[in-house]
């Protein structure tokens, strides 16, 4: 980390100083180009502290997305070296351009890009999954990986933000802010992370009740989940939907299933119309272990595979259904087989580098081929729910072995301390922030209102166009419809 | 009304004039069922639209309800319009957890997010010894689910209506045929037109008594209107159509104007749609009211394979006008 700091530093002092040589901070010079407009350093410690002092400042709009795209730009070009050294130029003029016009707020993107320039790096890592891939019918996938720094990152901020949420939405629960049933995903965190980073807005995904992290996955607020749970106006449902009931239409998330296994012929469906309106994109239908003995999956399945829809089924499987063990509820408890004429990977659910590979791998597959089964061996902290003790029917020797052994957070962090891409300081920064981005999003969702009384009729039905086709209180109101 | 041009068919075929007509105006429209594609349908409604539009719009399933609409509600999460033809309405009850759960409750439970327009039509009713397990009304178990509409279609003109309005219909609607009435024969308009799916229709305007009808029933009731005309009566027969949501408003002008209700239907007593409607009428209508509601429905026992008593278990004729004379007094 250290060495590649001091390279990033020294190319970019050789390619600021050129023939100009130390005389200030900032030169301006009409004629330069926007592409060369790298003005003159006297070093990179003054530009970090002045980048740094005005970090926290107001963003001005308009240089806002000009900084996503310098992002974008180097993440886009791979985040190699030159990738990067491109991009800090590409800020530095904007920092020329900033002072020039004034705009000392508009410094703050700058700063972060070039902050981020020097911390977090995207040059590619590989990384070898330690646990092997089982497969049924189908070739193993590579146990090579490529990820980055950035994206190692990424898992760990991400996944400590659903821990902290799921372990708030348990205190909430015993405060009685969250009523009701409340499924917690902590443990399994790594599923939803590692899919995310293989999938892309394209992709639909359709999952149970167990949903929260999931619906962060997808692109939603923590403050829209604990809203939802509380049963607020500015939760994801408008406060109607409750725990098990999460959507994001913009994300691709649908739901948020309360019956078991219901959601996988609607995980077909999804395929179906991809596959109709020709969508370059896969659904992940997600079940538990429980869920795989329904029929109605083994329906959905048998219709997946005789019209080659792009469908990932993917078993989470906990090993406990609430408080049946598998060995008790399924006679073959390999589930990544019982496809049977569809193939199956099985993948160790607490590892983001495994998981990744592995619907990386089923995408392709699946929008080539039809049907895939994925079995992700993972593992729930918390009980089947929170009126669920969770430890009449498993010992806390066996959960809190599989804590210290196969914590996925624990695991990325392993992995961010022995590749140098943080160090334990940075880490617990980035620990404090995400609890309080949790504890903020806590508040406010606690000053948001319940819903109005009228809610109560809003969208049981939708007013259609075209034809005369309304909702029920299409004409004059004699008598009020319950 | 003027003379347009029009042309006859058999209700099957104004079904599929219907359903035809909306896949081709809406590529997003399909149908999804069992024996729909190849066989063109067990009662004939898609005959040769496989032909026309491809078997990825018009999709043979497998043997598998719960599936296959499951499958249409999530591909109608996503935008496409499936029309899920059960091969017999009864079939659906397989089904029921979709239909009543996701179907009806998504656009709720997602904040209206989702939207599900799905059409799920297929005969019912109680056929010529089917059967009990082939002579289901599912009209009453599914009523009472927030968020569907339900419409009962008659005659071939507001079979074709019905049809293409619930297909651009925004909410889920089930489609409630009838197996005995395929075969009735009428002229429809050659222009397009839909009919709308909260309406009643007026079957006969009259002053003496307003009988609620809906699907087959409402051929009884006309048989039996002849006897009861020759015998000095003059009912009003509404034909309801709009099983859930009732048209409260032309009911309501009805009674207003005849101050009689008899309500005739082909479901079972015990929680159907004239128990639902009876006590609706009551509470909104009660002073106009100079008698107490009838309701004729069918019996409460499974549909039993001989014919005398199959015909004991629905409503006939002759009931009608007994019940006409008791409301309203011998004329």
């Amino acid at each position: 980390m250290a060495k590649r700091m001091q390279g990033i530093m020294e190319s970019i002092q050789t390619l600021c100083s050129g023939d100009h040589g130390n005389e200030g901070f900032m030169q301006d010079d009409e004629d330069e180009e926007e592409e060369n407009g790298v003005g003159r350093l006297t070093s990179w410690a003054e530009l970090l502290g002045f980048g740094l002092a005005v970090f926290s400042e107001a963003i001005a709009p308009q240089l806002q997305c000009f900084c996503d795209r310098t992002l974008g730009f180097a993440v886009g070009q791979g985040g190699s070296r030159e990738a990067w050294i491109k991009a800090v130029a590409m800020a530095m003029s904007l920092v020329r351009k900033a002072v020039k016009k004034g705009w000392v707020g508009a410094l703050a993107p700058a700063a972060r890009v070039m902050s981020q320039a020097l911390s977090t790096a995207s040059e590619p890592i590989t990384l070898d999954i330690p646990v092997p891939f089982k497969a049924h019918k189908v070739e193993t996938p590579s146990v090579t990986v490529e990820t980055s720094a950035q994206e190692l990152t990424n898992f760990f901020k991400t996944m400590f933000i659903m821990r902290r949420m799921e372990i708030a939405a348990d205190s909430l629960y015993k405060s009685k802010f969250i009523r009701g049933f409340c499924h917690l995903y902590d443990g399994q965190e790594a599923v939803c992370v590692g899919m995310e980073a293989a999938l892309n807005d394209k992709d639909c995904i359709i999952t149970a009740y167990r949903d929260h992290c999931t619906h962060l996955g997808r692109g939603g607020s923590v403050l829209e989940v604990f809203a939802e749970l509380m049963g607020r106006k500015d939760g994801c449902s408008l406060g109607k939907g409750g725990s098990m009931h999460m959507y994001n239409k913009k994300g691709g998330f649908y739901g948020g299933n309360g019956i078991v296994g219901a959601q996988t012929p609607l995980g077909a469906g999804l395929a179906f119309a991809q596959k109709y309106l020709k969508v370059e994109g896969v659904t992940l239908a997600m079940y538990g272990d429980g869920a795989a003995n329904q029929g109605q999956l083994f329906e959905a399945m048998n219709i997946s595979a005789l019209w080659n829809l792009p469908v990932i089924y993917v078993c989470e499987n906990n090993h406990y259904g609430m408080g049946t063990a598998e060995w008790r509820s399924a006679k073959s408890p390999e589930y990544y087989k019982r496809g049977d004429y569809i193939p199956g990977l099985k993948v160790d659910g607490m590892d983001c580098l495994a998981v990744k590979q592995a619907v990386k791998y089923a995408k392709e597959y699946a929008l080539q081929n039809g049907p895939m089964v994925l079995e992700m061996d993972t593992y729930r902290y918390h009980g089947h729910s929170m009126s669920d003790p969770g430890s009449t029917y498993r010992t806390r020797d066996e959960i809190s072995g599989v804590r210290q052994e196969r914590d996925p957070i624990e695991r990325i962090r392993k992995l961010l301390l022995s590749n140098n891409i943080a160090t334990v300081a940075e880490l617990k920064t980035m620990e404090k922030e995400a609890k309080k981005e949790v504890e903020d999003a806590l508040s406010k969702a606690k000053e948001s209102p319940s819903p109005d009384s009228d809610e109560l009729f809003t969208h049981v039905y939708r007013k259609g166009y075209g034809a005369k086709a309304y909702g029920a209180d299409r004409k004059e109101v004699v008598v009020k419809l319950p | 009304m003027p003379r347009l041009l029009r042309h006859e068919l058999l209700m099957f075929e104004a079904l599929r004039e219907g359903l035809g007509e909306e896949m081709e105006r809406d590529p997003n429209v399909c149908v999804i069922g069992e024996d729909v594609g190849d066989y063109g349908g067990s009662y004939k409604v898609t005959k040769g639209f496989s032909e026309k539009f491809g078997s990825w719009r018009v999709l043979d399933t497998p043997i598998a309800e719960n599936s296959f609409t499951g499958m249409a509600i999530g591909a109608a999460m996503t935008g496409l319009r499936p029309v899920v033809e059960g091969m017999n309405m009864g079939f659906l009850l397989l089904a029921y957890n979709q239909i009543a759960n996701n179907c009806g409750m998504l656009h709720y439970t997602s904040g209206g997010q989702f939207t599900i327009p799905v059409v799920i039509r297929g005969p019912g009713g109680v056929g010529r010894q089917l059967g009990a397990e082939h002579s289901q009304r599912l009209e009453s178990y599914f009523q009472s689910v927030p968020g569907l509409q339900m419409v009962a279609c008659s005659t071939p003109y507001n079979a074709k209506g019905l049809m293409k309005a619930a297909i651009r219909c925004e909410n889920p609607v089930i489609l409630y045929e009838h197996v005995l009435l395929y075969n009735l024969k009428e002229k429809i308009p050659d222009e397009e037109y839909t009919c709308c799916l909260e309406e009643a229709e007026m079957v006969r305007p009259g002053t003496d008594i307003t009988i609620l009808t809906y699907s087959r029933m409402r051929y009884h009731v006309t048989q039996a209107a002849k006897t009861l005309v020759d015998r000095g009566y003059d009912p009003e027969i509404i034909d309801i159509r709009s099983l859930k949501p009732f048209d409260m408003y032309t009911i309501g002008e009805s009674v207003k104007k005849t101050h009689r209700v008899l309500i005739v239907e082909e479901c079972m007593r015990t929680g159907g749609i004239g128990a639902s409607l009876r006590s609706a009428i009551m509470e909104s209508f009660w002073d106009e009211l100079d008698g107490p509601i009838g309701c004729l429905s069918s019996q409460d026992v499974p549909t039993p394979y001989s014919g005398p008593l199959e015909e004991l278990t629905v409503v006939q004729p002759h009931q009608i006008v007994t019940a006409v004379e008791n409301l309203c007094g011998k004329k």
